[in-house]
């Protein structure tokens, strides 16, 4: 597995050059002077949000345009900016849980998984194994709703309405699972550090069943709305590609990292949960365009389904909750634990003082880096691209501005 | 009085061409407040089909399935409050949806809905129309320049450039289906629209199987320039909310706003209105050569009646599938008399085609024709407007420089071989 | 997988060290005990702590040869099975360098920082590397004092770009070379640096807020 993994990567690496460096370091946009000063007339400068349909929140992207052409762009961000990071070192561990549900609020199980898998680690426990496999369905589960989410926002910025309405529709289904098994629809906060807070509800295998029945075909009737259109097509195909060396330099993660070819998910390179014992494949492109971010979420959501069938005919008997003290303090350390959210490497880095709060928590957002590789996707393309693009990259506003 | 009005019901000729103004003045104010109608009609189909498509159930609360959605619209916008940016120009802004509307409007003047049925019969009916209705970019690119605002101002730049590279297309494929009259007996052509529907009887086919495929290829590239032309989806650049926010009318609100979408849809009737006279028999109904005995012209007059009976049905078995609880009493009753109105449209109509089914000059035969006109000539309309709503819930959007490379570079092409084949095709064939 | 490794040292159940964690006050010793993992000649980590893993030296061929090249500039540990280099501020440009060119750690994952106001070096910059290649994680660590600034490292990974941003943005440190370094999250004209120990959690720039948002306060 990982022996796949290094050999995509290194060939990567070595078609990486230095000449394309100076394009991935310019990230600010001179508003002052004119790029082509013949022309300067042409030039316009548009503020893309940050009220904008298509933004997907209180993103501000300010476009410098050439009649449509994209001569630049620079992201505003900090809008949604609450703090969360100060706000950790106020709370005790246990309280400052249901706080990284709201970071990405689209994918909050895999923010609880993140953040309780680090805490443990710092304490050196290890969840049990039914709690392993509760937690791998339930983020499995809200990685296909987050796709969702993203492929009818996607597509509606591309202008084909219809498919956020079936999205949502069984969005739904997944939802219903969460509300029955820990009351919230969405900021679930359904994990506790140490494993899981609630046992499964009677019937719980049953409906997961009944959703990966009634779900498969949806996928298949999503494709047949997108996968072959002409329009859709044209409008995703060689739209805001980036190469695999230049998506590693810039940081970006998740599926627009695989869509560039290179073949690395944290669920196969460092498995974490129960994510080792489980049959899966890593969907990759090659173009690196807005069409193979498309096909690989899809498959995603496919492999996503597998797990989660595993998971739920192996789902082991025992407890949930490990041996886990009544006030959290871990020893004085730091630790850093990633996992594979929906949109990327979400990573903790926690530094302890050996109190009950933490002394400093930084999260790693993978929406706020893979928002960095915007400028280079766009540059050079139309302003109906920007859209397309921003949808490809999936950012949650809430996770970009913390 | 009233044999003013016999005599023009007895008449064979537009008001128009009868010099009449006073009757051209009432066909005027009917086609207005028609198409009014018809918008008011299209924008509460477009929101319910729209809905069924995306598993949704529409607007279900103002009167029964939303019946009286649209009117309470219009009364919102009516009483919005009129807002005009600081920085805009006041009266250019002030004035562009009128440019729009009037454009949209005028066609109107052309479109014949029966041999006598249209307020005037131009001889240069059709190139009149392209010139209007090309005009109606006029308001467009004015109201995104008066916004004094980016937005507008890109999606007015999109529409005037799309709408100029469709009309070229749009023009050649008139061209060849005006071609196609010329092959009458008498073997002059016209440009008259209603000339081009009666060339249509003449030959004993609609153009759109004339020479097939050369007629249905023109056909689909005015089909798909039509779309372009008044800014729908998948073509929907100059208003791409995803994109845009609102394209050229992001600044405008309340009534000001309402006249754009009026124009809108007023446009998308009058350009299916030509597309279904040039090249699906107008007026017409199906097979009037083959199956023309008066049997025939009977039979197919009933359809407008048991069209509204039929609609009557459907409003009925609403109504008695309403819940049976008390709240939906005001909405079953406000149903079971909207099918009761439709009931005795229905009943009406039924008993003109029988009252005149004799193919004299009575009057119940004149009023059964020209309902019969009327009824056919809308009917394929209100497929076409099915169309658009369909387009707009199956496709994605184009980007504007795929939109111009279609237009250039595969429609216009297509359109001028259409038309030198037809022309090589009408010199051989006949 | 490196990072499923765990420390040699067991000592599974934390309630007896918890207890006695409890007892002993930590709020005292709170910057300084957990700046210095770090810092292998400070002593309070290993006996204050009478439960839980502490820091140990991490060996391998790669650090040994940086080791032998910088010598006492350079501080390898491990802790948990994650391993990190403690660094002089001096190293930073060359490490960083080093790792990216000849060791393959391809991918910055995040650049932070933490704050010991405390301690004279009152900065702890962190920078959580990985490489593709090795499947490896390592993180550098470096402290510096308030005011002083730091090698950007944009041109190195083209990523640091906005996470330098942010760590400016929370804290206030410079970072030399830096193509446009300025506040990302908060607005340009606030003062302050929120994740500062010293900004209290309902501090904010009221001066900002008033002439701004026009309202006299945002809480």
């Amino acid at each position: 597995m990982s022996a796949e993994t290094n050999e995509v990567s290194s060939r990567a690496l070595l078609s990486s050059d230095a000449s394309n460096r100076s394009a991935l370091e310019r990230s600010h946009l001179d508003l002052e002077t004119a790029e082509k000063p013949y022309l300067d007339s042409n030039e316009l400068i548009i503020n893309m949000g940050p009220q904008h349909p298509a933004t997907h929140g209180v993103l501000r992207v300010i476009l410098k345009l050439d009649g449509e052409r994209v001569l630049g762009t620079e992201c505003v961000i900090g809008y949604l900016h609450r703090g969360v990071e100060k706000i950790a070192e106020n709370r005790t561990y246990t309280m400052f849980n249901p706080y990284v549900d709201r970071m990405d609020y689209c994918a909050a199980v895999s923010n609880g998984l993140g953040y309780c898998e680090a805490v443990e680690k710092l304490l050196n426990v290890v969840a049990p194994p039914r709690a392993q496999y509760i937690r791998v369905i339930l983020t499995e589960l809200n990685r296909i709703a987050s796709h969702q989410l993203w492929l009818g926002t996607h597509a509606l910025d591309i202008g084909a309405m219809t498919p956020l309405f079936y999205t949502f529709r069984d969005r739904e289904e997944i939802l219903k699972i969460f509300e029955k098994y820990c009351g919230a629809r969405l900021t679930t906060h359904a994990f506790r550090i140490g494993g899981c807070q609630y046992e499964t509800y009677a019937g719980f295998e049953k409906d997961v069943n009944n959703f990966l029945t009634f779900f498969a075909p949806k996928i298949d009737e999503y494709e047949t709305l997108l996968t072959t259109n002409r329009i859709w097509l044209e409008r995703t195909k060689n739209v805001g590609v980036i190469s695999g060396a230049d998506a590693i330099a810039l940081g970006v993660t998740g599926p627009v990292l695989r869509a560039s070819g290179v073949k690395w998910d944290l669920r196969k390179a460092q498995p974490y949960a129960a994510y080792s014992e489980f049959d899966f494949e890593i969907p990759v492109g090659t173009n690196g365009d807005t069409y193979d971010r498309y096909l690989v979420r899809m498959e995603e959501m496919r492999q996503s389904m597998r797990i989660i069938e595993q998971a739920v005919s192996r789902i082991p008997e025992g407890a949930i909750m490990g041996k886990v003290p009544k006030v959290i303090k871990p020893p004085v350390g730091e630790i850093y634990h990633s996992i594979e959210a929906p949109k990327g490497e979400l990573g903790y880095f926690i530094v302890s003082d050996g109190s009950t709060q933490p002394y400093r928590l930084r999260v790693r957002p993978p929406s706020f880096v893979n928002l960095q590789a915007l400028d280079v996707m766009v540059r050079g393309l139309l302003v109906a691209d920007v859209v397309a693009v921003i949808g490809t990259i999936d950012i949650v506003l809430g996770e970009v501005d913390r | 009085m009233p044999n003013f009005i016999m005599s023009y019901l007895g008449s064979t000729v537009t008001p128009g061409e009868a010099g009449s103004q006073f009757w051209a003045l009432i066909y005027v104010l009917i086609i207005f407040a028609g198409v009014s109608v018809a918008v008011i009609c299209m924008n509460w189909i477009e929101r319910k089909a729209l809905a069924h498509f995306q598993i949704r159930l529409g607007p279900m609360r103002v009167g029964p399935h939303g019946l009286l959605q649209p009117f309470a619209d219009a009364l919102k916008l009516m009483l919005k409050e009129d807002i005009i940016p600081a920085e805009a120009d006041q009266f250019v802004f002030w004035v562009a949806p009128l440019i729009g509307l009037l454009a949209a409007f005028t066609v109107y003047t052309v479109i014949p809905f029966g041999p006598s049925q249209a307020v005037s019969d131009m001889n240069i009916g059709i190139l009149f129309m392209l010139g209007v209705s090309s005009l109606g970019v006029l308001g467009i690119v004015v109201s995104g320049w008066a916004s004094n605002s980016h937005y507008p101002l890109i999606g007015a730049l999109r529409s005037s450039a799309q709408m100029v590279s469709y009309e070229v297309a749009m023009g050649l494929a008139v061209v060849s289906a005006v071609l196609m009259t010329s092959l009458n007996a008498s073997g002059t052509g016209t440009l008259s629209m209603i000339g081009i529907v009666q060339a249509q009887q003449q030959q004993g086919v609609w153009f759109i199987f004339k020479f097939f495929p050369l007629g249905f290829l023109a056909f689909v590239i005015f089909a798909i320039a039509m779309v372009a032309e008044t800014n729908r989806a998948p073509f929907d650049m100059a208003e791409a909310e995803s994109e845009l926010t609102a394209g050229y009318h992001t600044e405008y609100s309340g009534l000001r706003w309402s006249l754009f979408m009026l124009a809108e849809y007023a446009a998308m009737i009058a350009v299916s209105s030509i597309a279904v006279t040039l090249w699906l028999g107008g007026w017409m109904r199906p097979f009037p050569n083959l199956l023309h005995a008066p049997a025939w012209d009977f039979i197919f007059s009933l359809f407008p009646g048991l069209t509204f009976g039929g609609l009557a049905a459907i409003a009925m078995i609403g109504a008695a599938r309403m819940p049976a609880h008390s709240f939906f009493r005001i909405q079953r009753i406000g149903l079971a008399v909207f099918a009761a109105l439709l009931a005795f449209s229905a009943l009406l109509l039924l008993v003109i085609a029988i009252a005149g089914r004799s193919a004299d000059t009575s009057v119940a035969a004149r009023f059964r024709e020209g309902i019969d006109y009327v009824y056919w000539f809308v009917l394929k309309v209100a497929v076409f407007m099915y169309l658009f709503i369909w387009y707009r819930a199956t496709w994605p959007r184009y980007r504007f420089d795929q939109l111009m490379r279609i237009g250039w570079k595969v429609m216009l092409p297509i359109s001028l071989g259409v038309l030198l084949l037809t022309a090589i095709v009408g010199v051989i064939l006949p | 997988m490196a990072e499923e490794v765990k420390t040699p040292d067991p000592t599974p159940p934390l309630p007896d060290g918890e207890k006695k964690a409890l007892v002993e006050k930590p709020t005292a010793e709170k910057p300084t005990a957990s700046g210095e993992p770090a810092k292998p000649a400070a002593k309070p980590a290993a006996p204050a702590k009478p439960a839980g893993p502490v820091p140990l030296p991490w060996t391998s061929p790669m650090v040994e040869k940086y080791r032998s090249q910088y010598g006492s500039g350079l501080d390898p540990l491990t802790y948990l099975g994650q391993n990190y280099l403690a660094v002089d501020r001096s190293l930073i440009p060359d490490i960083l360098r080093l790792l990216r060119e000849e060791e393959q750690f391809d991918y910055c994952v995040d650049i932070t920082a933490a704050h010991y106001p405390k301690r004279e070096k009152q900065f702890d910059v962190i920078w959580i590397l990985y490489s593709f290649p090795r499947n490896e994680r390592v993180r550098v660590k470096t402290q510096i004092a308030d005011g002083a600034s730091i090698a950007s490292s944009v041109s190195i990974w083209p990523t640091a770009n906005w996470l330098e941003r942010e760590v400016y943005d929370m804290f206030g440190i410079q970072f030399d070379g830096h193509p446009d370094l300025k506040r990302i999250l908060l607005p340009d004209g606030w003062k302050g640096h929120p994740l500062r120990k010293d900004y209290g959690i309902l501090q904010q720039d009221k001066e900002w807020v008033q002439i701004n948002l026009g309202i006299e306060s945002g809480q």
